[in-house]
């Protein structure tokens, strides 16, 4: 690892003046002066250690006061500070009553240690894990380079990759967690560094490959994350959340899904639904909620809903079991929704 | 090479604006707001407390470690992984990935495993660690490291540390584990020689002897 001097931040607008860049801005172009935050550090020390960003300073943003506390009201909903991690919101007793999937994706994610480390504002912000983006040996298009080497239909290892919205980078969003916080119809709270703070959903904030090929995030420089927000949801709201991985210990997702339905005795009023490890960003599949839409919940409706969201896939060469994979995940999850 | 503006966005491509898709599901919904123009708590006139900046080179700092306070000169860059092994010659904590993803090298911050990889000595302030140095008390031998003795639970012992960190963890915070307990708390802690099923075992027959 280079050197680097530690700055412990004592408040948000002492953390503001200090930055002065993203980690993704910094993967996309190195400056080597490069002053950039760190909460719980995974992600952060995961590049540098890679030797992929040398940061000059690192901002250690993990112990500014205030970001580190979640509060539920049946009204407003619940707020979850960006320091709070996620072991916190594992044990969080409102969100396993009130938002059982986005409980459930936390249990799912990482391990024991790493959810008494992460924090929730660095999951959110933390980089895609395809290993050409994260290996000093693949100048790929996400570092500023000319090509994707995992869409190459023989030399790319691309069977953990993306199968909707696949068209330049190929890498699938890493917060499994996201995928349910989107679902829920969560919002980020952003303060920059004239003190405007502003509210942005989280269906808003992620920015697609296509859109800005060096971002996943709208985040710029002079602006930290404080919160996110989930509204309340109506009493006949319920969600389900599963996770895919290849083994029994921890993984990566190979395919998630979050449903949140409103229902009206087993007819689905609305529904939000979301796939995780589908796109190079949390991917909502409005063609499974307007299949859901107004229609009993069983399995006819429910195969027909996996169906249309997967009328969109377009695998590559070596990640074709995703479709079935994804067929099977979102039906089971909408019908444990009664 | 290929061109990395191609392909258009599935939902959008349709022509169907994607925020009319958030409403409902029974939670209400609101784009993009701006809250407030003055989200600092201080104002102008008011001095901002400026935080610490500690290197690039070694500072002489304190740590609280198995109940002593040790005093050592390291960088930010240093992990705490690196400062146990190098600097305090505490080398039961192992590492193996050394990027937070097989567990070998957990140790306790205030009570909580976590990878002693993935931080910097400077994220321990003034918060307690404990290592596998410090979980046999006054000479002896913690019933869960009796029981992997007992239960042949270590081949190489590469992951052991981290593994034994991980049940005592689990033993000490919840008085009657079952298997499923057991499976959840080692889920991070890589073994490649398999040891799992001895270490399942160890664990639970640990537990009941400890409670
Ligand atoms: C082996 C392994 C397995 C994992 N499995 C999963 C999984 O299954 N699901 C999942 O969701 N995650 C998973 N993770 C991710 C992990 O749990 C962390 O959430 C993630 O690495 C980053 O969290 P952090 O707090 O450490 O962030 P940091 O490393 O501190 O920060 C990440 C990024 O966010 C920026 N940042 C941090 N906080 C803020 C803020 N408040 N405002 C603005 N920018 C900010 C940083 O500058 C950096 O760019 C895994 C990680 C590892 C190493
Ligand atoms: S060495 Fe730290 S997790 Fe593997
Ligand atoms: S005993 Fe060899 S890695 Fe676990």
């Amino acid at each position: 690892m280079n050197k680097f001097s530690w700055y412990e931040a004592t408040s948000i607008e002492d953390a503001l003046q200090q930055v002065n860049k993203t980690v993704s801005e910094e993967l996309y172009q190195s400056t080597n002066n490069a002053a950039v935050f760190k909460s719980g550090g995974i992600d952060v020390f995961d590049w540098v250690k890679e030797g992929l960003i040398n940061p000059q300073k690192i901002i250690n943003i993990r112990n500014i006061p205030g970001l580190d506390v979640i509060s539920y009201d049946a009204k407003d909903g619940l707020r979850i500070g960006s320091n709070v991690t996620l072991a916190e919101m594992a044990s969080n007793s409102d969100i396993k009553n009130h938002y059982l999937a986005l409980h459930q994706a936390i249990n799912h994610a990482a391990t024991p240690q790493l959810r008494n480390m992460s924090t929730l504002g660095g999951n959110i912000a933390q980089r895609n894990r395809c290993w050409y983006f994260r290996s000093a040996d693949h100048q790929c298009f996400r570092k500023s380079g000319d090509r994707c080497f995992a869409r190459h239909s023989e030399t790319g290892e691309n069977e953990n990759h993306a199968i909707i919205d696949n068209g330049s980078c190929v890498s699938l969003h890493a917060s499994s967690i996201s995928t349910a916080l989107m679902a829920f119809n969560a919002s980020v709270v952003i303060v920059n560094s004239k003190g405007e703070k502003k509210k942005v959903l989280m269906d808003d904030f992620f920015v697609s490959a296509g859109q800005d090929i060096a971002m996943e995030t709208i985040l710029q420089a002079k602006e930290i994350i404080t919160e996110i927000v989930l509204p309340a949801p109506s009493k006949n709201t319920k969600s389900y959340y599963i996770k895919q991985v290849a083994r029994e210990s921890y993984d990566w997702s190979l395919g998630d899904v979050a449903v949140v339905i409103e229902t009206s005795g087993d007819t689905c009023k609305s529904a939000s639904i979301v796939l995780g490890a589908a796109a190079p960003v949390p991917y909502r599949s409005v063609q499974a909620q307007q299949a859901m839409e107004k229609k009993s919940i069983n399995n006819t409706n429910a195969m027909a809903a996996a169906e249309a969201a997967m009328s969109v896939a377009r695998p590559l060469s070596k990640n074709g079991y995703k479709v079935p994979l994804f067929k099977s995940i979102i039906s089971e999850a909408i019908l444990k929704i009664t | 090479m290929e061109d990395k503006k191609q392909g258009a966005d599935s939902n959008s491509k349709k022509g169907i604006s994607r925020r009319s898709f958030i409403r409902g599901a029974g939670l209400s919904t609101a784009g993009s707001v701006l809250l407030t123009t003055n989200a600092f708590a201080f104002g102008s006139e008011e001095k901002l407390t400026a935080g610490k900046e500690f290197g690039p080179g070694a500072t002489t700092i304190q740590m609280k470690i198995n109940g002593m306070v040790e005093s050592l000169s390291v960088e930010p860059r240093t992990t705490l992984a690196a400062a146990l092994r190098d600097h305090l010659e505490l080398t039961g904590t192992k590492v193996v990935c050394d990027r937070g993803s097989c567990s070998a090298c957990t140790v306790y911050l205030d009570g909580k495993p976590v990878n002693s990889c993935m931080m910097s000595v400077f994220d321990v302030g003034d918060k307690e660690i404990t290592t596998i140095e410090g979980i046999a008390k006054n000479g002896e031998l913690h019933p869960v490291q009796e029981a992997f003795i007992e239960h042949d639970a270590s081949q190489c012992g590469y992951c052991t540390p981290g593994m034994v960190m991980s049940c005592v963890h689990l033993v000490e915070n919840n008085t009657n584990p079952t298997l499923d307990d057991v499976k959840n708390a080692t889920r991070g802690n890589l073994c490649r020689c398999g040891t799992h099923p001895h270490v399942f075992k160890a664990t639970l027959a640990a537990a009941n002897k400890t409670n």
